[in-house]
């Protein structure tokens, strides 16, 4: 793929518009195949100053010729050398500890025996249909009965989590979050809602929150953030308050509730740990206005219903790669392939720097849908333009129809992160429906 | 202040270490599990405070002590006394209100005190009358020891005591009855009352008395100057009276499609227990672990699961601690863990190794290569001996098992521990093979 670089909607150097086939851009000349392809999976990773660990497995490592070990001295003596095995093992996945810059996150492969399995959280019970009552068949051998702790009493098949796919749908904003493929359990958390405004046209509110894996109990920090910032939302809106400034009293809000999380760490693991984080993205969508809210790299889109006007991305992530392409170090095409990309640089959690909450509001003058979303979606269509072509073109009808496709098509690129989108059409109605 | 409400059933607490996380493809999932339990707070074990009983119903012990009266035991005479001395020591270390008898073995059982086929009640009158009849001990004849465990347990069956244990001292070979004869009555015995066995002197066979011991569920040992005894009894008796519920088993729960590899105790000592599973109910089966007071043993549990992709998750087996009742269904002890598998991609998860783990098995290999050296310096291989036990040099030396690497050095002569080599010695003292032989079961605990 390297010779045929995937089809760029445009020049990574200059933001020149490419037709499909161009080898070097038409304005800048830049040699659009040097773009590397972006890796298969994006984790957030880490940036703490030293480079991080190649993700290649021990058997794809490049194999080389390591040179011959010069000897201490004259007398043919072979050098001293090491055996790992002389060196005694540190923590309990027999790691070094990682030394934890602060300021930046680790969201990569945490460390196995850093966090157990949670067990299905009962309050997230409400966000799903309540299965039938009565006993629960195991889903993988269909024979066994289902034990308290979620394995099947038959085959020991661990049953699907609450949160390993939920769905929800309102009148005007729908929402789904999947466990993805490759991870064990869903860290991704959204609330949506809609309300009144004082002047009783509705507003529809949109969270999204991603929980950081390399911290402690990521999943509960995601949950506690996107229902701290959808309450306040509800409580704001219909008080008159501007939606920007209550998207940003709910970040605010959402990060306290994070962390208070911190404080209810068991202690016993404490030096171990570190704090709940998760990032969040909100969206409010009024009859007039388009209010976005973030932190860290969760992502909100404008998807025009008129595919002609082109998409757009309404939020700047706190990403290394972001700050590499704002700082003009490195182009986006660079920048994202790289795989420090993912590491992020703001979030919420009681460790966060100054907590920065980013807000912007737009005025649409047509309509279209915001597709609110964790990179579990944007890792396999970044660009706004890619994300548009995934999007159903009825997307401003049948959102959770939408948002079911666009978690498809991150499992069908791979699923390698947990994944969540929410679909908002705008305008949102101006008679409001009050509160579904 | 006793703790009334207390009942003096320990609470048990069941750890598993692991990693759970396999490679695409892998079946094998390893786990430790350490089963602590803590007596009844204050209330302490069954015997500790019969104060709490009510009234009319005595602690809930037996103990049977066998001493060796074959005639080698005059050989010096000073094992005789020593044998002597350490029952008294072991009879004063009975705490009042607990069952006891004394009987002297030789080819033939003979109830020493306090006769009749009973058992007596521990006071100080009884204590005293007991140490009174060990004077009539005297040597000769040959040894049969089946003969005293089947003794020992038609006495102690004869109290309605939930605790049942025996103390045999021997200083020579079972010579007067069949191997077959000895494995006979252990099969009878076991499960019925847990047993220590102890070898005095250096003309015993280790293999015996560790057979004993394991079939009974209790400790060997080799206590090679006769002198030596009376610590050693009186320490026993206070292990015995510190036990607090009898014949608990270790329940391992497997789902369908799955086997089981292997389950042993890995610490304090190592003891297989595979084959000794009894079946309970579908897809479970007991291993007997016999009787706890406070204290922590460690298993290792080697399960088979099949095949899952990636992102699956299974559970590979449930572990619980159960009292199976002859009748009925088993009495839980509440604890449990859960040893589970995880398909990952993940090649640094899947990959890594359970410290815990790792430690045990090396462990194992520690007993298992000096049990092989030490037979194959027995047979005369030299070179087979030497790799044998210095492997095992290494593995103590890495795993900083003091005691071990101390016993080994009195067989061989270490040149360098890390790498293993070792010259074995020339001359040996007897009882130094077989003090390590006796022990090369005990493992140290993974340093925290």
């Amino acid at each position: 793929m390297s010779q045929m670089p995937p089809a760029l909607s445009k020049c990574p150097s200059c933001e020149e518009p490419l037709d499909s086939g161009d080898r070097f851009c038409g304005a800048c000349g830049y040699d659009l195949s040097a773009v590397p392809a972006p890796p298969d999976d994006n984790p957030t990773i880490t940036m703490n100053g030293t480079a991080p660990h190649p993700p290649y497995p021990p058997s794809a490592a490049p194999s080389v010729d390591w040179p011959i070990a010069p000897e201490t001295d004259s007398s043919h003596r072979p050098a001293p050398v090491h055996v790992p095995s002389e060196i005694q093992g540190t923590d309990s996945a027999g790691h070094e500890l990682p030394a934890h810059a602060s300021g930046v996150r680790f969201d990569g492969p945490p460390h196995p025996d850093e966090y157990t399995l949670q067990a299905p959280d009962p309050r997230t019970a409400d966000f799903v249909t309540t299965p039938s009552s009565g006993t629960k068949v195991c889903v993988a051998c269909r024979a066994g009965q289902v034990d308290q702790d979620g394995y099947c009493e038959n085959c020991g098949h661990a049953q699907p989590r609450e949160r390993d796919h939920m769905e929800q749908e309102l009148d005007a904003v729908s929402a789904v979050s999947d466990r993805g493929l490759r991870h064990h359990r869903n860290e991704d958390a959204f609330a949506i809602s809609s309300t009144a405004l004082p002047d009783g046209s509705s507003a529809v509110v949109a969270i999204v929150c991603d929980g950081v894996s390399s911290a402690t109990r990521p999943d509960e920090a995601s949950l506690a953030a996107s229902r701290a910032a959808n309450e306040s939302l509800l409580e704001a809106l219909p008080r008159g308050t501007h939606p920007q400034q209550a998207m940003h009293d709910a970040i605010i809000a959402a990060s306290r509730a994070v962390n208070a999380l911190a404080g209810a760490a068991p202690a016993e693991h404490a030096p171990h740990q570190n704090a709940p984080a998760c990032t969040l993205v909100g969206a409010v969508v009024t009859p007039t206005l388009l209010i976005v809210g973030w932190v860290g790299d969760s992502r909100a889109y404008w998807v025009p219903v008129d595919r002609t006007s082109p998409a757009a991305r309404l939020t700047e992530d706190d990403s290394w790669a972001a700050q590499m392409v704002a700082a003009g170090l490195m182009n986006e095409a660079e920048a994202y392939a790289d795989e420090r990309a993912h590491a992020i640089t703001g979030w919420l959690g009681a460790d966060a720097y100054e907590l920065e909450p980013h807000t912007a509001s737009f005025k649409p003058d047509r309509p279209g849908v915001v597709v609110v979303c964790t990179d579990g979606l944007w890792n396999y269509a970044e660009a706004a333009e890619e994300l548009a072509q995934v999007t159903p073109l009825d997307a401003a009808l049948r959102p959770l129809h939408s948002a079911q496709v666009l978690v498809g098509h991150a499992l069908d690129g791979g699923g390698h992160d947990n994944v969540t989108v929410a679909v908002l059409p705008f305008p949102a109605p101006s008679m409001g429906a009050g509160s579904a | 202040m006793a703790n009334f409400s207390k009942s003096n059933v320990p609470q048990f607490s069941v750890d598993v270490y692991q990693n759970e996380y396999l490679p695409e493809g892998g079946r094998e999932v390893n786990a430790i599990v350490t089963v602590t339990s803590t007596g009844g707070g204050t209330v302490g074990s069954a015997v500790a405070a019969p104060h709490l009983y009510t009234p009319g119903q005595g602690p809930d012990a037996a103990v049977a002590i066998m001493v060796d009266c074959s005639g080698s035991m005059d050989y010096p005479p000073t094992k005789m006394r020593g044998a002597r001395d350490a029952t008294a020591a072991a009879i004063d270390a009975v705490r009042d209100g607990v069952h006891f008898a004394v009987i002297g073995g030789t080819h033939v059982a003979k109830e020493v005190y306090p006769g009749g086929g009973q058992l007596a009640v521990a006071d100080a009158g009884t204590r005293e009358q007991a140490k009174q009849a060990l004077r009539k001990l005297s040597a000769g004849g040959g040894t049969a020891i089946g003969t005293w465990l089947r003794l020992a347990d038609r006495l102690l069956a004869s109290a309605d005591v939930t605790i049942r244990h025996g103390i045999v001292l021997t200083d020579g070979r079972n010579e007067h009855e069949s191997a077959e004869d000895l494995k006979a009555a252990l099969d009878a015995c076991a499960g019925r009352f847990t047993c220590d066995a102890r070898g005095v002197g250096t003309d015993w066979e280790v293999k015996e008395v560790t057979g004993i011991a394991s079939a009974l569920l209790g400790t060997a040992d080799i206590v090679a100057d006769p002198a030596g005894l009376s610590a050693d009894f009186t320490q026993m008796m206070e292990t015995a009276m510190g036990k607090e519920v009898a014949d608990v088993a270790l329940r391992l729960w497997t789902p369908v499609g799955t086997a089981i590899k292997f389950v042993k105790q890995v610490a304090p000592t190592v003891e297989e227990l595979t084959d000794r599973r009894t079946e309970a109910g579908p897809r479970a089966g007991d291993y007997p672990t016999g009787s706890w007071g406070d204290e922590s043993r460690d298993y290792h549990v080697c399960v088979e699961v099949p095949e899952a992709g990636i992102g699956q998750e299974m559970l590979a087996a449930r572990v619980s601690l159960v009292i199976p009742q002859p009748d009925g269904p088993a009495q839980p002890l509440g604890a449990q863990g859960l040893v589970r598998a995880v398909w990952t991609d993940d090649m640094a998860a899947s990959t890594s190794i359970n410290p815990q783990v790792a430690h045990y098995t090396g462990q194992a290999e520690l007993a298992q290569v000096i049990q092989q050296g030490l037979d194959a310096r027995k047979a005369g291989d030299v070179d087979g001996a030497t790799a044998k036990l210095g492997r095992a040099v290494q593995l103590a030396s890495v795993s900083g098992n003091a005691d071990t690497a101390k016993l080994l050095a009195k067989v061989v002569d270490v040149v360098d521990a890390p790498a293993g080599t070792v010259r074995l010695k020339a001359k040996v003292e007897e009882a130094d093979e077989m003090t390590l032989e006796t022990r090369s079961t005990k493992t140290v605990r993974v340093k925290k």
